[in-house]
């Protein structure tokens, strides 16, 4: 049973975001691919005719809007996901030998072959053309440019900047009949507020600078006024954070308590996973640390492990990394024995990715094995006592000297 | 796994698909029947409340998982009660308690027009402060900290005291104070000093003089960076008479099993010499209600 949330976020990223509820991404460390979420989320709304509202004390929203990514149709994206699904079924066909657990596991779709409207995907080589643009309505905020903040409303203990993004957010909502007010207006339409690298010094906020910062409370204030004006609007919200330099943890936790959604990039630039082979058709993992509860006794937090994203010629994509994992550990694990895993989702825990990371990184320390993994069948060899040996090790003393592993990683001295 | 099974033989794996593993241990018949037993005592304890409680101080805490499941139990339990309800609901809008109500089978709207509900919908009153007209002085707003104004929670506890004052037409019983939760007036600038002197207010003036209950939801983490909220829960779960912690399951997400809850019987707090009753149950959520089950014995796994 899939999340309804998690589901649409994977499939159509830019889109899954419930009316009256706010995501919030976790920048990556450069900025790329929030940066490219946030801009998939403003031409999602383009496409469906949403209006949109865009804030910024980075860019300024008019050049935001000018890089949007086009719009793939039918034809081209069908034929892109088309070679991509006749590479990844030849693989699947042969049976899994050592995971065989798993066999049994329904496969997860990412992507669909057929168009749906629900979503929409973009080309990131090519700009939305100007005339889509404009076909909708948008308001954009950008900090600099505004007035300074109004006298006349009472002294709100915020941070003037958010105060003022606040303030104009509200006067939109009113004015265009996003909140039902007014009678007159019956607006039907949905607006779409984009609100980037929020708590960032550009805001004039210290959140980012120190440990100690003079007003830690302005960030979660502000989360917490924009709250009450999406739930009581038709409106949604991205609003992309720089959560890595943060360094007050407790207002990343606060921040994550008061959104609906949170989803955190991690990207591979710089980092040794970049090299790592495993993760060669990938550049970032997703993580995801909190999802809505919306009108319902459940939420359902299954589905959020093991996400990863890549961004290839044209398309930014999510997907679940475990069947390829898979796929990967079996060249790595010796052959001649069989091993048995954990079930997916047992009530033991997962046979997630981290997990595998773990015992993987066992074999390549030539430590004991963790317990899960069970000899199943060996071959038989007499040691001196007259029994066979079971320790639960890789044959490595054979021959007076280390094996390598067949596979991927190489075991060092 | 090493075993002195002596020679080249065949090893005998228990088989880890059939639930007979050794002839001594139940049936899957006599498995059912422990686990029903097992349900239908656990839900008597926790919420049926053989005597029904007066002036008691209950904890909701939740780690790794999302505790407001219980928030919602509470909130239909009472009403079915017949007990005069405030809620301060902080974090959700009124229409999403309003539509899991109907799920558990009672109508906030309805009890809303008897007047034995009393909500306090943290948001819209935020907005209502922040960008409505000029307040009229005899009427502060309960969120009036907001505005740095005051740095204490005064306002709103009277509007906790007015709201379940006994009134001459009221035919209800005991009033019950509800909170989702306070670890967001620390979000929004509350010290946690100001906090817990409304509690104790509240405590005052609904457990002792009113002689209702509380029930209060905090969240909390553990390698929490969050020192104010661990002060809060720390010092609110020494003075609670019950505590339910819901925690998430160690080993991560499971399907069948979604969490654990220890419920703890602080009866120590009111007789001396007495010990602490502490029970766990594992939880799972369904569409309109929990099942609890003792540890390790889930459907699933029978």
């Amino acid at each position: 049973m899939y999340s309804y949330f998690i589901l649409h976020f994977v499939l159509f990223p830019g889109g899954g975001v419930a009316v009256g509820t706010l995501l919030l991404i976790e920048e990556d460390k450069y900025g790329l691919y929030s940066n490219l979420l946030f801009k998939y989320f403003l031409a999602e709304g383009i496409v469906c005719g949403h209006d949109l509202f865009v804030a910024s004390a980075k860019e300024h929203p008019d050049k935001i809007l000018k890089e949007l990514p086009a719009p793939l149709l039918d034809d081209t994206y069908g034929k892109e996901l088309g070679d991509e699904a006749a590479a990844k079924s030849e693989d699947s066909q042969d049976s899994m030998k050592i995971a065989w657990r798993y066999q049994n596991l329904p496969k997860m779709e990412a992507s669909p072959t057929t168009y749906t409207k629900f979503g929409h995907y973009y080309d990131v080589s090519k700009k939305m053309s100007p005339e889509l643009c404009q076909s909708v309505k948008w308001h954009s905020f950008y900090l600099h440019e505004e007035l300074s903040f109004e006298p006349k409303l009472k002294a709100w203990s915020m941070n003037s900047g958010y105060a003022r993004l606040l303030q104009s957010i509200q006067k939109i909502i009113s004015q265009e009949g996003f909140d039902g007010s007014d009678p007159q207006k019956k607006q039907r339409n949905v607006l779409r507020i984009g609100i980037q690298s929020l708590g960032s010094i550009l805001w004039g906020d210290g959140v980012c600078c120190s440990d100690n910062p003079e007003d830690p409370h302005s960030l979660t204030k502000f989360l917490y006024v924009l709250r009450g004006l999406l739930r009581k609007s038709l409106s949604a919200c991205i609003i992309t954070v720089p959560a890595h330099l943060i360094q007050n943890k407790a207002i990343m936790e606060r921040v994550t308590n008061l959104s609906d959604m949170v989803v955190g990039l991690e990207s591979f630039i710089g980092s040794e996973r970049e090299t790592n082979p495993l993760y060669k058709d990938y550049h970032g993992l997703v993580h995801v640390h909190q999802i809505p509860r919306l009108n319902s006794l459940i939420c359902d937090v299954s589905d959020t492990k093991d996400l990863a994203f890549r961004l290839k010629r044209k398309l930014f994509t999510i997907e679940w990394v475990q069947d390829n994992y898979l796929r990967q550990e079996r060249n790595i694990y010796p052959p001649g024995f069989s091993y048995l895993l954990k079930q997916k989702d047992s009530a033991w825990g997962e046979g997630s990715l981290q997990h595998s990371t773990f015992l993987m990184s066992f074999l390549a320390k030539a430590a004991a094995f963790a317990s899960r993994l069970v000899r199943h069948s060996e071959p038989c060899e007499q040691t001196g006592s007259g029994r066979i040996r079971q320790t639960a090790e890789l044959r490595m003393w054979r021959h007076g000297h280390r094996q390598e592993a067949p596979g991927l990683l190489v075991i060092s001295t | 796994m090493e075993g002195d099974k002596g020679g080249a033989g065949k090893k005998r794996w228990p088989s880890l698909a059939g639930n007979r593993l050794d002839k001594h241990l139940p049936g899957k018949v006599e498995a059912e029947r422990i686990l029903l037993a097992a349900v239908v005592s656990v839900s008597h304890e926790i919420f049926q409340h053989k005597e029904y409680p007066e002036g008691k101080f209950t904890l909701l805490r939740d780690t790794r998982t999302d505790g407001s499941f219980l928030v919602h139990h509470f909130l239909s339990f009472y009403l079915r009660a017949g007990c005069k309800v405030c809620f301060v609901a902080l974090l959700q809008s009124f229409s999403h308690y309003s539509i899991v109500a109907q799920k558990l089978g009672v109508s906030l709207a309805a009890a809303k027009e008897r007047g034995q509900l009393v909500f306090l919908e943290g948001l819209k009153s935020c907005l209502d402060l922040v960008f409505g007209e000029e307040e009229q002085p005899g009427q502060p707003s309960p969120l009036q900290f907001l505005s740095g104004s005051t740095s204490d929670l005064r306002a709103l506890f009277e509007f906790v005291r007015v709201s379940l004052a006994p009134s001459a037409g009221d035919s209800w019983k005991g009033p019950v104070l509800l909170v989702d939760d306070l670890s967001v007036l620390l979000s929004l600038g509350a010290a946690p000093v100001a906090v817990l002197d409304f509690i104790h207010y509240c405590r005052v003036s609904v457990c002792c003089q009113l002689k209702g209950n509380i029930v209060v939801l905090v969240h909390s983490n553990e390698d929490s960076e969050d020192e104010e909220n661990e002060l809060l829960v720390n010092s609110l779960c020494h003075h609670s008479d019950l505590i339910l912690w819901a925690e998430g399951l160690a080993t991560g997400f499971c399907k069948d099993v979604h969490g654990q809850i220890k419920i703890s019987k602080r009866l120590s707090l009111r007789q001396a010499g007495e010990q602490d009753l502490v029970q766990i149950y594992q939880y799972k959520i369904q569409d309109r209600n929990v099942t609890f089950f003792a540890r390790g014995l889930s459907a699933a796994v029978l």
